[in-house]
């Protein structure tokens, strides 16, 4: 009786080949980025050593990418970013590797374009120097985040050495309530049980739920499996992965998209969790750790870490909604998704973002952008006052060069809330799309419901 | 590869927060080249220095403080090097001079960068070493899985290490080379997949 998990590591342990307990995992497709991507490339090529198989790594620009709209080629978003761009350029066509260039018509986050050229797919097994690799396992996809020198080792040997974690499922039963969303459920699970709550474990997440959510919205519970420090999550593939992938680039055949992958009846995981959705509202971090986070309805904890308050400037007790802010972003691995974008329209659609607020979409792919783009969505965005940005990493993280403010609180659709993640001094408050958008709009910290009825609805 | 890792003993710093993210120990600002050099100065900048673009320290800060001075262990609470992958926090670690990482627990990615870099990631859980004194003086030995705390009372700690670990950090051992020395096994894995998935080895 075997889990997915399982499943998926027994088909890629090369045998015969295990050392002090590590197994050897083929790697069917490797993911790299400019950011971490470029050194693992030329500390392979200063080794005098090449990838096994290139044809099946990728190189993608996202990290430091500039998102200002019609940038050059080689433009970045930070000072001296620029060498990333070029130097990985001219390292992944050396090696061979599929290169997905800034000007590319499929360029985006690493982790938005995997599935949408099917990159990554059912069965197969994926690793890339960044953490939010996990985020394909949504697609039942053996996927984790790795190291640089591990990205060498991948690209070398086509295999990675790593011990079998722990395994987890948490099972979500019920129905999550309206307007309460994978990023509501994955912040709920941190929340509650802490942001080393995963503890290295592969999570297998499951149950009535997660077959309701569609695949993006997968992909946003799964991308959050590493603030929970989870080695992965992973989602046993159903009709709406096929029916997500079919027709995709890189996609498998249908006949083995339609081959059944999950989970035998009798498998025993080392830790099992329930969580009920109807439980679960709209959630917001406070604090400077994932884990730091309340219900959109709630108080800030009156016991909550002090440095985390002070960074925070919060006082304990205080209800989180009503705190002005003078940032809102939306976009990232995490919400940057074409749902996520429709999700922020249908609160912008016909409002303004308050005075003193920066606001900034950043589409997370160049697909993303150009569907939203066809239904209009841009300009909902523009009309409400937010810049609309070219696709990348963006504001998810500070790279050094253009960004809100210090001090500035900055509601965010990404998916960390760590000291300086999004500037020095910034403070990045986590939550959904509808939410970060539904704030802009009221220049504090609010609820879609809570804002006045539009005009033209009046 | 790393030199060999068997005895150290050292002077340790104490930081005790948990969930010490990478992000903080070398922001990603401090990342300025596609390179593994230049790091150290950079590390846990965010809060050594009083100003993000400048060097000015923080005095308070105990990486800072005279009783650190020289420091090549590092003690920290639960989950840290969580967050991002980027090993520039192991490569910024090791170019200040720290040769072991204390903690309740490690991010998972981290501590696989750390026995890559010749770092050695030691896990105490329940032990409550953020309770250290800063600069305390410590010695560890890897083969024997022990760590001796020489403070007022001396201590000592066993510790856990899982054997691969232990032994590419014990042999300061090459990993693609040791992979590269199976090859035959992968190649018979690659082999055999191909005639079962050929249409990954032919895809677009
Ligand atoms: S969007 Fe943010 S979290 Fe996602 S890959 Fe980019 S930097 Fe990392």
């Amino acid at each position: 009786m075997r889990t997915l998990f399982d499943k998926l590591w027994d088909a890629h342990r090369v045998e015969g080949a295990a050392i002090g307990g590590h197994d050897l995992i083929a790697i069917d497709r490797l993911l790299l980025h400019e950011r971490t991507g470029g050194v693992a490339l030329k500390s392979l090529a200063e080794k005098g050593l090449r990838p096994l198989d290139p044809k099946r790594a990728f190189a993608v620009m996202d990290h430091i990418v500039s998102f200002r709209e019609g940038r050059d080629r080689d433009e970045a978003r930070s000072p001296g970013g620029g060498a990333f761009i070029t130097e990985t350029r001219a390292m992944a066509t050396e090696a061979g590797l599929n290169l997905i260039d800034t000007d590319h018509p499929s360029q985006g986050i690493v982790h938005v374009i995997a599935p949408e050229l099917a990159i990554a797919a059912p069965g197969l097994t994926l690793v890339c120097p960044d953490s939010h690799t996990c985020s394909l396992g949504a697609l039942g996809a053996l996927a984790w985040g790795i190291g640089s020198s591990e990205a060498e080792h991948a690209l070398a040997t086509g295999c990675v050495r790593v011990k079998k974690p722990k395994q987890m499922r948490i099972r979500i039963e019920g129905r999550l309530p309206p307007g309460v969303t994978a990023k509501d459920l994955a912040l709920h699970i941190i929340a509650n049980y802490g942001a080393n709550g995963g503890n290295g474990c592969a999570i297998e997440y499951s149950g009535e739920a997660v077959a309701d959510l569609d695949i993006e919205a997968r992909l946003t519970l799964c991308n959050l499996a590493v603030e929970f420090a989870a080695f992965t999550a992973v989602i046993a593939p159903d009709e709406k992965t096929r029916a997500f992938l079919e027709g995709k680039p890189f996609a498998p055949p249908s006949n083995v998209l339609r081959q059944r992958l999950e989970t035998d009846e009798q498998a025993v995981f080392d830790r099992e969790i329930l969580i009920e959705a109807t439980t679960v509202s709209p959630q917001i971090s406070w604090g400077t750790s994932p884990e730091e986070t309340i219900s959109l309805s709630g108080r800030v904890p009156t016991d909550g870490r002090e440095k985390a308050l002070r960074y925070m400037g919060l006082a304990p007790g205080m209800p989180i909604e009503g705190v002005p802010i003078g940032g809102a972003f939306i976009g990232s691995c995490t919400n940057g998704r074409l749902s996520d974008l429709v999700s922020a329209a249908k609160v912008l659609r016909g409002r303004k973002v308050a005075e003193g607020v920066r606001a900034v979409c950043v589409p997370g792919s160049q697909g993303v952008k150009r569907e939203a783009e066809r239904q209009g969505l841009d300009v909902i965005f523009k009309d409400a006052g937010f810049e609309w940005g070219a696709p990348g990493c963006a504001m998810c993280f500070y790279a050094g060069g253009e960004t809100f403010a210090p001090g500035t609180r900055v509601v965010s659709s990404t998916n960390r809330n760590f000291e300086g993640r999004q500037g020095p001094g910034v403070r990045t408050h986590l939550t959904n799309p509808a939410v970060v958008a539904a704030s802009a709009v009221a220049g504090r910290i609010a609820s879609p419901s809570s804002l006045p009825v539009r005009e033209e609805a009046a | 590869m790393a030199e060999p890792f068997r005895v150290h003993r050292g002077r340790a710093v104490v930081l005790p927060v948990n969930h010490v993210d990478t992000d903080q120990i070398i922001p990603s600002r401090e990342m300025k080249r596609v390179s593994r050099e230049g790091l150290g100065e950079g590390l846990f900048a965010g809060w050594r220095y009083r100003e993000a673009s400048g060097r000015e320290p923080v005095p308070e800060f105990p990486l800072n403080r005279p009783e650190a001075e020289g420091a090549t262990i590092l003690v920290s609470g639960e989950n840290f090097g969580c967050g991002s992958s980027r090993e520039h926090a192991v490569w910024a670690l090791a170019q200040y001079g720290f040769r072991v990482i204390i903690a309740e627990s490690f991010g998972a990615i981290f501590r696989g960068n750390c026995i890559r870099n010749g770092i050695l990631p030691l896990s105490l859980p329940g032990k409550d070493c953020t309770q250290w004194r800063n600069g305390v003086e410590i010695s560890v030995d890897l083969e024997a899985q022990k760590l001796i705390l020489h403070d007022q009372t001396v201590r000592q700690y066993d510790f856990d290490i899982d054997p691969y670990a232990k032994k590419l950090l014990l042999e300061g051992l090459e990993p693609i080379a040791m992979t590269l020395s199976q090859s035959e096994s992968i190649e018979e894995f690659i082999e055999r997949d191909k005639k079962m998935r050929p249409w990954l080895y032919s895809a677009a």
